[in-house]
């Protein structure tokens, strides 16, 4: 079965530092996929990387079998990928509900259109409704989303993200800076959104990664020293020196 | 996928609220076309025509500013092209008999401004931010150079100039009378305006809101911000070439100062000092605008100096400009505070008035003394007159700066107070500011 | 022929230093700063308009001295307290403060010096011929200017090469995001990269004021210039803003010597060719077209080379 996402001997290079190194990561089709690593191990970057922000210095990205790495971000979004950021990145000035519309738009089919009225596209209107009430904003719907508290704006981060159908989600950190019961809220939130879908997550938090998780990555310096299920990820001796068991010493 | 899609029970769209929607535009048509039975006076007709040519040029500015976050410094460009182009028709049209009436003149307008921004505007909309206003600037110096070159087609320093009545009659209307004019302008003002109207409630239009907002986030939608960019940008240059065809229609003439840096500048104060973002700013900004440079002149020789320290305070403190400063305040109207907030404003207008009067006196003591120094010393300006030569008058002017300033800074603390009293509250009730 | 082209030469390469002058302040204050300022050409203008009054006053040393410094320090007030604050309201309303600013200036200065040129010299003491090239004498003014342009180039090498300040300047021309991290005081740096660009711009106004008209529309047309230059440099690069410079220098000013056109070369078009609206493009003359050669340079970057011919970022 060709996976959602291959990384095939993947560098990336700033100048003359190199932030990943020969990287190989294999996502399979429906599976749930952590990346884990210490601080500065190139987790943003690689996801930078197979979402297009990032073009590779060498090595390819595939997408169910296709190549798209050099392909600029929107066209690999129109292939069926959608990730959300680190840093929470909405449309600040627009409302939440013209926020969600807009990530719904393009995969609607209405391209550029600009001799249909927004309030006639009943298809648009309904799956924003639906996608409002499954991240628990649809009270909210006109908030300017700058203005929103900090956990329902992450909450409308993940909304966007997952508004356009794409089968593949890749989410950067979704619970970074969020309290414990947030937390808890948002890993039941990530888990129903993504039923059927490929999932990539990058995250600090281990009990959200092994609770998620079917299969975990430990990047640690711009490679990928272990890739497995939780329990092998767990019993691993180089994870455990190299990340872990650093962990566990910060703790 | 469909799982989602079908897990939570469809909720009724909220109705686009049709019934308001037609019932302003209806109002706006019927006060267009009462405009002549009120003011019957040629010169307020002719006003009008100016101001619904830079409400659409306006309008058409804030398609880039306040819808897609463009800063183009050389926006004029597609009037003027618009304007000549119109100009040109308008003396072909006769000349080899086409069956064209004048009311279709401003469509030639605006297909040379559509044109000129689709060739034009690829190159320019590549990068948004600083580099989009720099570009925008050299192609307005190119175009200004390139207009003072070809002078057959731009008439060198004089322009071209038309006669709009020679054209076929439309109905039995020359546009000689300019009542006549009056509601052709009228008529494209309101298409014009319906119809940016419209392009705001679009997917194009909500797409352009998202460029301005967050370029990057966009792409990650599925959308190529490059060619939303470029997409605005075409409609500014039509929307523009219809205002520009329609100032040619009332002058009769075109100019290569239509197309320069003054017009431009003109359109970014208008617009920006109007408000950017909500639909009616512009307009609000182009009657204003129309309206000081008419009237400031009669009362001051350094109107621009005036206006352009105006703009700068509008940057500063209220870059909401006018339509956002009042839009900002239904959130102390919901709160029941509005009405302290205006006591305020009415007590810190003092100081304030008088800081603004000492000002102007020293400006006009020290323009008189520059400008007109060998003329009578007793000047007048704002309808006060006073002795610029007068050592009374400079001492009037700093004395009213100084108190102006210190009781100034008091009376604004409490502005201050009065807007994070109506905050507080807010936020403890859950209203968004 | 020869004359002209090393006279014109001369006159290229010092109208590019002057340039440059303006050109380095404005692209180092947009590197660091985020800002473009649309003013620095009005600052210019302020300088040679401060140069000729205090040149009026006290004598064209104390002008040279003083103007600058003046106009930095307006330049610096600016930046602490009217930028500062507009910075939280985006590069927008930045743009649009200084867009207004050099409005303002440009009424200012027509309102105390009026609109006509005013009669600016330098000193009397460079009032004599340097040297002579056939039968042209070439000003020891235009000497002294060279050399006044070449020595700021010096001392900004130095400084930006050896200094602290010189080294954040250095990295946010590279790494701009990077500068906002940067520790304290990186308001005071701010602060005085701004004023410091800004009497460099003022230094190029008081000395070229004697040798261009000094007149109050004299900012307008050069801004836009100054960005064709940091464009066609490449954003963040000095080296390039350098070289832009000399280039836009020497093409102004060997066009406006030269007096060729189409009809001169292929000579007249016959009198029943169309009457059509643009057949003076055959009659226009090289001289004629300098002012457009900038900026078709500037479009033709853009299409070629987005990042223009030194940048590293694309633009």
């Amino acid at each position: 079965m060709i996976p959602a996402i291959e990384v095939r001997a993947v560098n990336k290079s700033f100048g003359n530092v190199e932030i990943i190194r020969n990287l190989n990561l294999r996502v399979e089709r429906g599976e749930r996929h952590a990346v884990i690593g210490p601080n500065g191990a190139g987790k943003s970057t690689t996801f930078n990387l197979i979402s297009g922000y990032l073009a590779p210095t060498s090595g390819d990205v595939l997408l169910n079998g296709e190549v798209v790495s050099g392909l600029p971000p929107f066209e690999i979004n129109r292939r069926g990928l959608s990730r959300s950021f680190q840093l929470t990145n909405v449309f600040a000035r627009m409302t939440v509900w013209d926020n969600v519309r807009c990530a719904v738009l393009w995969a609607s089919g209405q391209r550029y259109a600009f001799w249909k009225s927004m309030d006639d596209l009943q298809g648009v209107n309904e799956r924003t409704i639906r996608i409002l009430e499954d991240i628990h904003l649809a009270a909210r719907r006109d908030v300017i989303a700058g203005l929103l508290p900090y956990a329902e704006q992450r909450a409308l981060e993940i909304g966007i993200t997952v508004a356009g159908g794409s089968d593949v989600i890749i989410l950067d950190e979704p619970t970074a800076g969020m309290s414990h019961a947030e937390t808890e809220r948002a890993m039941a939130l990530i888990k129903r959104l993504t039923e059927e879908r490929t999932l990539v997550i990058v995250e600090h938090d281990m009990n959200v990664v092994f609770g998620l998780a079917d299969r975990i990555s430990v990047l640690v310096y711009g490679e990928i020293i272990a890739s497995g299920t939780p329990a092998e990820i767990r019993n691993n001796p180089r994870v455990k020196e190299a990340y872990l068991g650093q962990e566990a010493v910060d703790a | 996928m469909t799982e989602l899609l079908s897990s939570a029970p469809i909720s009724r769209v909220v109705p686009w609220p049709r019934l308001r929607f037609y019932a302003v535009w209806a109002m706006v048509a019927v006060v267009l076309a009462a405009f002549p039975s009120v003011f019957t006076s040629a010169s307020s007709l002719t006003t009008f025509s100016l101001v619904g040519t830079a409400i659409i040029f306006a309008l058409s500015y804030n398609i880039l500013l306040g819808q897609t976050g463009l800063l183009s410094f050389g926006h004029a460009v597609y009037y003027g092209i618009g304007a000549f182009f119109a100009v040109h028709s308008m003396n072909l049209i006769p000349q080899y008999g086409l069956p064209v009436p004048l009311p279709f003149v401003p469509l030639i307008g605006g297909v040379a401004g559509l044109l000129l921004a689709i060739l034009t505007g690829w190159i320019s909309t590549r990068r948004a931010g600083t580099v989009f206003s720099m570009i925008s600037l050299g192609i307005a110096e190119l175009a200004v150079a390139l207009a003072l070159i070809l002078t057959d087609f731009f008439g060198g320093e004089d322009g071209i100039s038309t006669n709009r009545t020679k054209l076929p009659a439309w109905f039995g209307w020359h546009f000689g009378p300019q009542v006549q004019v009056y509601y052709l302008v009228a008529f494209w003002v309101f298409i014009s305006a319906l119809a940016m109207y419209a392009l705001t409630r679009t997917p194009l239009g909500k797409i352009c809101n998202a460029v301005r907002d967050n370029p990057e986030r966009v792409q990650f939608v599925g959308y190529d911000p490059h060619v939303v960019r470029y997409l605005a940008f075409c409609f500014a240059g039509l929307f523009a070439g219809i205002a520009g065809a329609l100032a040619a229609i009332s002058f009769e003439s075109a100019n290569f100062t239509d197309l320069g840096w003054v017009k431009s500048g003109a359109v970014i104060f208008s617009t920006y000092i109007g408000g950017t973002s909500i639909f009616v700013g512009p307009i609000v900004g182009a009657i204003f605008f129309v309206y000081l440079s008419l009237s400031l002149s009669d009362y001051t020789s350094v109107w621009q100096l005036y206006f352009g320290l105006l703009f700068i305070l509008v940057v500063r403190y209220a870059p909401g400009g006018i339509g956002g400063t009042l839009l900002m305040h239904r959130m102390p109207l919901r709160v029941g505070r509005l009405g302290g907030i205006l006591k305020t404003y009415a007590i810190a207008a003092i100081p304030t008035l008088m800081l603004v009067a000492g000002f102007v006196l020293a400006v006009e003591t020290i323009v008189h003394h520059t400008v007109n120094a060998n003329e009578d010393p007793r000047i007048k300006a704002f309808g006060v007159s006073f002795d610029a030569s007068s050592l009374v008058t400079w001492m009037i002017a700093v004395v009213l700066m100084l108190i102006g300033y210190f009781v100034g800074r008091l009376t604004w603390q409490g502005v201050t107070r009065a807007w994070d009293d109506a905050r507080t509250i807010a936020s403890e009730r859950g209203i968004p500011s | 022929m020869l004359e002209l082209v090393i006279i014109s030469a001369l006159n290229g390469v010092l109208y590019g230093l002057l340039l440059f002058l303006m050109a380095s302040g404005l692209t180092v204050v947009f590197s660091m700063l985020g800002v473009l300022n649309f003013a620095h050409a009005g600052f210019y203008m302020l300088g040679a308009f401060f140069g000729f009054q205090i040149s009026k006053w006290f004598g064209f040393w104390w002008a040279l001295l003083l103007a600058p410094i003046i106009v930095g320090l307006i330049g610096a007030a600016v930046e602490r307290f009217a930028l500062r604050d507009i910075h939280r309201s985006g590069h927008v309303a930045e743009l649009l403060f200084t867009f207004g600013l050099a409005y303002v200036i440009e009424e200012v200065v027509q309102i105390i010096w009026g609109k006509d040129p005013v009669d600016y010299r330098g000193p009397p003491s460079l009032d004599f011929p340097a040297f002579s090239i056939f039968s042209t004498n070439y000003p020891s003014y235009k000497v002294f200017m060279f050399a006044v342009s070449v020595a700021v180039f010096v001392a900004l090498l130095v400084v930006i090469k050896r200094s602290r300040i010189g080294l954040v300047v250095q990295a946010s021309l590279t790494h701009p995001q990077m500068v906002a991290h940067l520790g304290h005081n990186v308001g005071l740096v701010f602060t005085l990269v701004f004023g410091v660009g800004i009497g460099l711009a003022a230094l190029a106004g008081v000395i070229a004021g004697p040798i261009l008209q000094t007149q109050s529309n004299m900012a307008a047309s050069l801004i836009a210039l100054l960005f064709v230059i940091i464009v066609v440099g490449g954003l963040g690069s000095l080296a390039g803003a350098f070289v832009a410079s000399l280039l836009i220098g020497l093409i102004q000013t060997f066009a406006v010597s030269l007096d060729g056109s189409l009809a001169s070369l292929f000579g007249p078009l016959s009198p029943d060719a169309p009457q059509f609206l643009i057949r003076n493009i055959w009659t226009v003359t090289i001289a004629q077209v300098a002012p457009i050669i900038p900026y078709a340079l500037l479009i033709l970057v853009l299409i070629l080379r987005p990042m223009g011919l030194f940048g590293t970022r694309e633009t």
